[in-house]
């Protein structure tokens, strides 16, 4: 669908991405990740064609990416905003006409998401005059309304309340049903475990990490587990197959998070332990993604 | 070319519905009117009052041989002069005319009058006085006046340019009237709507929706197309105010009752003569490409800044070459159209659109005039190539404090 290769980018006196590939597969929610200034919003303008890459290329279903490829791209940027003093659904249909649709059909789309999103009754007000959920609904129609085949989303979740951000992501899960492929950026890896299907972690410039979330997910798996049990507190005598790494003592259980030795697997742990204690729970620890990249980053540094 | 259509469409719509909009379009034409209604007014109540004009005539010799007109009605008494200055001081209007029994020493006929500006009558009376003596001493002098009247001519210059066309009729004062006028309203109109274009440049930048834009179109299309659409924006407002204030003055100026008399306007363009054609087309040529040449100048000063206020050390340097030519054109130039000085400023891109105006109501030579226009055309694609360059980059800067340095750098950006 999208296949992002050796992209350099420099700005006066920085380099803003240095040799970055990317390979987004359609129908996929590719969330693109990194802290603040790591190079994601310049990446994204690259695909938007709003600035060129100063070598590589960029393929948009085999093709390079030409002006042809804008109708078929939505694209919400972080810095969000609407001209204030324009009527909401002449606005609206101004933006889906420059996405190369014809009057009626934007009208006729519009009606269907204006519905959708419950904001029909402000079709004649001035932006000025909404509310900024209202706003951002708006923002979000504008962006999706031309029905692209990859929607761009930078940040899509800050600025929203809390309210609207879970309504905007239902609306995004539901495009992607319907075959839209999705490529967001974001800073807060809470969200990414939870919708994407793959990811790509940028730091200073580069790309360091891409995937499936699952796969990098297993890959660090690191043999650890947590365990909960009532009883004496254990007595090890050396001979267990695991190293204690942490020990925490509540009233009346203990908690350990131990990491299994070499060869070891969880059925050994249990079975050494069942017949010296009782076992409320046994689950591995699989790092978050936020884990992942605090991890990553700081060892880069 | 549909998109840019498109942004064409919206920046002249959205500009055209503005209630500032309609008002000035409406409000010049109003004022213009109320300009024609005073001096129509002030031209009435001059001719309506009479003024009755006492004649004290110590030896009668002038008697009975006065004429009344609309305005002046002599009366003949007999009183001393003291009291017949009582009598014209208690009336505003009156006058009194004192013809001592000698007329041939210098001042010795006076006007007595209350108002001053009555006084501006002592020229008519005068040269009547001087008929009347001059019909006089003819008749003592034994000449057949009726014979004389038959003699005289009565001659009337006309003033005829000679050009290489031929001697053609042309008033001058049309001629300047346009020259003048075409300058300031090019000075003001490049300020007015370049400023417009700044500040919807400023407005897309401050509401963030640049990038949303951005991603559909070219930056130089969306710059292109608020160029152009405010350019519409200003035609439309020339044309309303041309044609709304012909038929006003037409009305004001006709006086009500005579409407078979042309308006002012009409006869503003009558006096233009043949010249109006080429006037009128360098007038909008030069309005044109002067005001394509510095709106991009203002597209490009508005990327690069946040908010109106950081805007004034750009604007500066951009306005300095319109006040210079605007300043010297009207104080200088006009009396100078050939001097050296007002060929190099009409050349000049930069100057060139208001210095020509007021030099070709004197005539331009043709390979001025093309050198002039092309430089003109060369100038507009320049300083859109280097506006548009700018501006791509400076659209999407936020927080940055523009200065030239920086901007130099946006220039030498990669796409």
């Amino acid at each position: 669908m999208l296949s992002i290769r050796n992209i350099v980018k420099q700005y006066a006196g920085h380099t803003a991405l240095n040799d970055v590939s990317l390979e987004v597969e359609r129908g996929q929610i590719f969330g693109l990740l990194g802290p603040n200034g790591a190079g994601k919003t310049s990446l994204i303008r690259i695909v938007n064609q709003i600035t060129a890459p100063d070598s590589g290329e960029v393929y948009f279903n085999g093709e390079k990416l030409n002006q042809s490829h804008i109708n078929r791209i939505g694209y919400m940027p972080e810095e969000r905003g609407l001209y204030k003093k324009m009527e909401i659904g002449e606005q609206m249909i101004y933006l889906a006409r420059l996405k190369g649709m014809s009057r009626d059909e934007a009208i006729k789309k519009l009606r269907y998401w204006f519905e959708k999103l419950e904001i029909q009754a402000w079709w004649n007000k001035k932006i000025e005059e909404l509310s900024k959920g209202m706003q951002q609904k708006a923002q979000f129609v504008s962006t999706v309304v031309h029905e692209p085949d990859l929607i761009i989303l930078d940040e899509p979740f800050s600025g929203f309340d809390p309210v609207n951000a879970e309504l905007i992501k239902d609306e995004i899960l539901e495009l992607n049903q319907k075959g839209a492929t999705i490529l967001f950026s974001t800073h807060r890896m809470e969200s990414v475990e939870e919708l994407c299907d793959s990811i790509a972690l940028l730091n200073k410039s580069k790309k360091i990490l891409d995937g499936t979330v699952k796969s990098i997910k297993n890959s660090y798996r690191n043999a650890t587990y947590l365990i909960e049990y009532t009883g004496n507190q254990l007595d090890l005598d050396g001979s267990q197959p695991f190293n204690v790494i942490e020990e925490i003592a509540l009233d009346d259980s203990f908690t350990i998070r131990i990491k299994l030795n070499e060869g070891a697997t969880a059925n050994d742990v249990l079975q050494y332990l069942i017949p010296k204690t009782n076992i409320n729970m046994l689950q591995e620890v699989v790092p978050t993604m936020n884990e992942i990249f605090i991890e990553k980053v700081s060892k880069l540094n | 070319m549909k998109k840019v259509l498109l942004i064409i469409q919206r920046e002249y719509l959205t500009r055209v519905r503005k209630r500032a909009f309609i008002l000035m379009t409406l409000l010049v034409p109003c004022l213009i009117a109320a300009m024609f209604a005073i001096i129509a007014y002030i031209a009435k109540q001059q001719e309506q009052t009479l003024h009755k004009i006492y004649v004290l005539d110590e030896n009668g010799a002038f008697k009975g041989k006065f004429h009344d007109s609309k305005s002046k009605k002599y009366v003949t008494i007999d009183l001393p002069l003291s009291v017949a200055k009582d009598t014209v001081q208690k009336h505003e209007d009156d006058i009194l005319l004192f013809i001592p029994a000698t007329t041939d020493k210098k001042d010795s006929v006076t006007v007595f009058a209350k108002k001053k500006n009555t006084l501006s009558l002592a020229d008519d009376i005068q040269s009547e006085l001087n008929n009347i003596a001059t019909g006089n001493r003819m008749v003592q002098a034994h000449i057949d006046t009726a014979q004389l009247h038959k003699i005289k001519s009565n001659i009337v210059v006309q003033a005829q340019e000679l050009t290489d066309a031929g001697a053609k009729s042309a008033n001058v004062g049309a001629s300047y009237a346009l020259g003048f006028a075409g300058a300031i309203l090019i000075c003001m109109s490049l300020f007015i709507y370049g400023a417009q274009v700044m500040r919807g440049v400023i407005e897309e930048k401050t509401s963030r929706i640049i990038e949303v834009i951005v991603s559909s179109v070219k930056p130089f299309q969306l710059m292109l197309g608020k160029i152009i659409g405010v350019g519409l924006v200003g035609l439309t407002q020339f044309v309303l105010w041309i044609l709304l204030s012909t038929i006003v003055t037409q009305f004001v100026g006709g006086g009500g009752g005579h409407s078979a008399q042309p308006s002012p306007m009409m006869q503003f363009t009558n006096n233009l003569g043949e010249n109006i054609v080429y006037e009128l087309s360098c007038f909008m040529f030069y309005w044109l490409t002067g005001y394509l040449l510095y709106s991009a100048l203002f597209a490009a000063v508005g990327s690069a800044v946040d908010s109106e206020t950081e805007t004034q050390q750009f604007m500066f340097p951009i306005m300095l070459p319109l006040w210079f030519a605007y300043i010297l054109s009207v104080s200088y130039l006009f009396q100078a159209p050939d001097s050296p000085l007002a060929v190099w400023l009409s050349i000049i891109p930069l100057t060139a659109p208001i210095v020509m105006m007021v030099r070709i109501p004197f005539g331009v030579p043709g390979w001025q005039l093309g050198l002039s226009m092309f430089l003109m055309i060369a100038g507009f694609l320049f300083t859109t190539y280097i506006a548009s360059r700018i501006y791509r980059v400076g659209i999407l800067m936020y927080g940055k404090k523009p200065s030239y340095k920086e901007m130099v750098k946006w220039f030498f950006y990669k796409e």
